[in-house]
């Protein structure tokens, strides 16, 4: 497959998904602490999402940084548009923005309870830029 | 390597009226807060890149990573 293929497939997945991540590893499995942070703070929402795992091949991420101009991973979008990455979505997360932004209710104490998150996975430098 | 003096003042200097508090244990990671009026009306993610842009070709090389918080004042 030519990277112009992987590109086109990319950006009709963020078309055909409202709530799409694009992580390391999978929901279930995630391969990298800001990934699984990411998909904690969506799951806790319970709001439906599409998740693709960018480490089978490096240039599903080297794509989709071509197209969003966003350097890191995870990468969160909705309706077509980049919300952000980890750091941003933990903000939107702590003061209730996530939640409307996806358009759904943050569950009770969603936000209190990320008054007190869960420590924070070590600061892995090719978890921000790397690979 | 930048100082975190150093990557404030380029902050406060790119973005008007905007000020920055900024931490480094090792002037390669740095943790950024940036307040700004600029901010306001912006999606966080171009406020995001407002901060990041002004450091683009360095993120990666001299500033291994830049953990950033962003407020509208």
């Amino acid at each position: 497959m030519s990277d112009n293929e992987i590109r086109t497939l990319i950006a009709k997945a963020i078309d055909d998904n409202e709530t799409i991540l694009f992580m390391k590893g999978s929901p279930d499995s995630p391969a990298c602490g800001f990934s699984a942070r990411t998909v904690a703070m969506l799951q806790s929402l319970e709001t439906p999402f599409a998740a693709v795992d960018i480490l089978p091949d490096p240039r599903i991420r080297q794509e989709l940084s071509a197209i969003s101009n966003w350097p890191t991973i995870p990468q969160l979008f909705h309706k077509g548009e980049l919300i952000g990455g980890c750091d941003i979505i933990t903000e939107m997360y702590d003061n209730g923005e996530l939640a409307s932004a996806l358009g759904t209710e943050a569950p009770e104490g969603a936000v209190a309870a990320a008054a007190s998150p869960a420590p924070a996975a070590p600061m892995g430098i090719e978890n921000r830029l790397g690979s | 390597m930048p100082s975190a003096e150093e990557v404030k003042s380029r902050i406060e200097a790119g973005i008007p009226g905007a000020s920055a508090e900024v931490q480094t244990p090792d002037e390669v990671h740095f943790d950024v807060t940036v307040r700004a009026s600029a901010f306001d009306g912006l999606s966080r993610i171009k406020q995001h890149r407002l901060v990041m842009d002004l450091f683009a070709g360095e993120l990666g090389g001299a500033i291994h990573a830049l953990a950033l918080k962003t407020e509208v004042t």
